[in-house]
């Protein structure tokens, strides 16, 4: 059987209106703007702060990924904050006392081709030098460890061979969500639903911005310092604002005249019936672009990669799933007769590096977390711990500091693109 | 000038017509110029060119190309909320005034929040049109 899913909590939070002043302002109360929260009250002792959500709490792009999480990232500033990530997932729900359903069932990434041979084989050996679990699998080795995957060779993209990650895997999404929301709200947190940011006020510097009426600001806010958020709640008074927004970041932060080289982009996945397990592992392919999983409950989940154009309408191109349906179906000859029953879409941020950015902004007191693109979900620990370290200390953290706004201008990118194992 | 209503799924190329997307390539923000004086720019006017671009929500001046048919670029403004199509132009007339929008507040449309008070005062990409067009297209759109 299916694992059923734990019961439906009750309430794990109050609802409070918000203050007229805390000391510290986080927008957004997905995944990572209450990973912050939560690390913000619990390595920093910032209690007087608020969650400031346009909608409902997860309701995003936390609502919206595949769940999937691996640390196998080529680079080793990317393997310092992904692998970081894993070990606090492997902690939470221990010290969150909540199970989510953290299930570390194995990632593989297959290769199709000679070169992503090559660059698997290498990201291996980078994975072993940095303390990632990762292994090199032969077809035969894949076959053992998904059975249903066809590693018959007369297919148009073969399978060659796959990278291993024992320790990947996949939680549920709404209950991680939901486990952080009810620490954060029990340390005296205020998460607060419904209430648009319209605007994040400043005053000094070039971009003096304090009336909160939507103007665009000149200049790139350096000398300024925020002052406060107008939201559809009413005006709050702060000195210390976090964005953690996703694909909103760039439309945000240009509010206080910080301006972000952030592409918004739609990014699908979508969910078939539920079925008895036939799939025990997470397996993701770059070549021939698709990811599944099958979720406790039993559907397959599915993911490719983002729409070729920048889009905020939460649905992406009907071509896309058709392209990542032909690839399920080429890899998995099973998932034939399988229905596609939901799709749905994201909107993503992402840099042209394909890495995030976690940075103090030229407006003293902003802070930005954003850029994680269609990786965000796996990073949510490090992401908040971070992000919550940045915020407290105005100095990024030694795994964030690589991933400042400062590497667009010094050139050390950190190219993920190609290099962490799934297009982007 | 495209027909009424033309959303992705078709998009009109200004040489060929109406086509599927699926022939088409984005090419990012449209009007970015290559720096005039290259050797006179700072680090931080660097990064500006190469790394950042506008990303409004709303309408947006962007490149596309033709890929599976003519192959020639051309210019369209496209609101990213909704996605249609206000105007197709070559890629090197400047940008055109916009027209009336096909759809009543479909230019600071947001699907999350519909008709909310403060919509009107959506900030506005501050582009400005400019007749060249940037010899090579960014990295952008390529991380498929």
């Amino acid at each position: 059987m299916a694992q059923p899913l734990p019961e439906h909590p009750d309430f794990l939070w109050r609802n409070p209106e918000p203050k007229s002043s805390y000391d510290a302002v986080i927008i957004g109360a997905g995944g990572h703007g209450l990973a912050t929260a939560y690390y913000l009250a619990k390595d920093h002792g910032l209690t007087n702060i608020a969650v400031l959500e346009r909608g409902w709490l997860a309701g995003g792009n936390m609502a919206r990924n595949t769940a999937i999480i691996r640390s196998n990232y080529l680079w080793d500033e990317s393997a310092g904050i992904y692998e970081f990530a894993l070990r606090l997932w492997e902690e939470l729900p221990a010290e969150l006392d909540y199970d989510f359903l953290f299930s570390q069932r194995g990632v593989l990434n297959l290769a199709h081709t000679l070169q992503e041979v090559r660059d698997g084989r290498r990201r291996v050996n980078a994975n072993v030098l940095n303390g990632v679990d990762a292994e090199w699998l032969t077809p035969d080795q894949v076959k053992e460890a998904c059975p249903i995957i066809n590693t018959s060779t007369d297919l148009r993209y073969p399978v060659l061979g796959a990278t291993y990650q024992a320790r990947g895997g996949i939680a549920k999404h709404d209950h991680v969500a939901w486990a952080l929301a009810r620490r954060c709200d029990e340390m005296g947190v205020d998460l607060i639903q419904n209430c648009e940011v319209y605007d994040i006020l400043t005053v000094g510097g070039d971009s003096e911005h304090p009336r909160g009426d939507g103007s665009r600001p000149v200049g790139d806010g350096s000398g300024g310092r925020v002052v406060g958020v107008e939201t559809a709640l009413g005006r709050i008074s702060t000195g210390t604002v976090g964005m953690a927004v996703a694909g909103s970041s760039w439309d945000l932060a240009q509010r206080a005249g910080v301006r972000l080289p952030i592409q918004s982009r739609p990014l699908q996945a979508l969910v078939s019936e539920l079925f008895e397990p036939v799939h025990p592992i997470v397996v993701m392919s770059n070549h021939v672009h698709v990811y599944v999983s099958q979720a406790h409950k039993g559907e397959l989940v599915m993911g490719a990669g983002v729409d070729g154009y920048n889009g905020f309408g939460q649905r992406g191109s009907f071509h896309v799933i058709e392209e990542q349906m032909a690839a399920a179906v080429e890899l998995f000859p099973i998932f034939a007769r399988a229905h596609v029953l939901r799709t749905w879409g994201g909107v993503v941020d992402v840099t042209l590096d394909a890495s995030p950015i976690i940075s103090p902004t030229p407006v003293e007191g902003l802070y930005v977390n954003c850029g994680w693109g269609t990786g965000g979900f796996k990073g949510t620990p490090a992401a908040g711990c971070t992000f919550a370290h940045t915020i407290a200390t105005g100095q990024a953290h030694p795994l964030n500091a690589p991933f400042t706004l400062d590497r667009f201008e010094t050139g050390h990118l950190i190219d993920e693109h190609g290099a962490a194992a799934v297009a982007h | 000038m495209p027909k009424e209503g033309l959303t992705l799924l078709l998009i009109e190329c200004p040489y060929c017509g109406p086509r599927d997307e699926i022939e088409f390539r984005n090419g990012g923000q449209a009007h970015v110029p290559y720096p005039a004086d290259p050797s006179a720019l700072s680090d931080r006017d660097w990064a500006e060119y190469l790394f950042y671009r506008d990303n409004p929500r709303g309408r947006f001046a962007e490149r596309w190309l033709h890929t599976a048919g003519c192959r020639k670029w051309f210019n369209a403004v496209r609101d990213t909320a909704i996605y249609e199509f206000a105007a197709v132009y070559p890629i090197d007339a400047p940008r055109p005034e916009a027209p009336a929008d096909s759809r009543p507040g479909a230019l600071h449309h947001s699907a999350e929040a519909p008709s909310g008070s403060h919509t009107g005062a959506r900030p506005h990409s501050a582009e400005a049109p400019a007749p060249t067009s940037s010899s090579t297209p960014t990295g952008e759109g390529g991380n498929r």
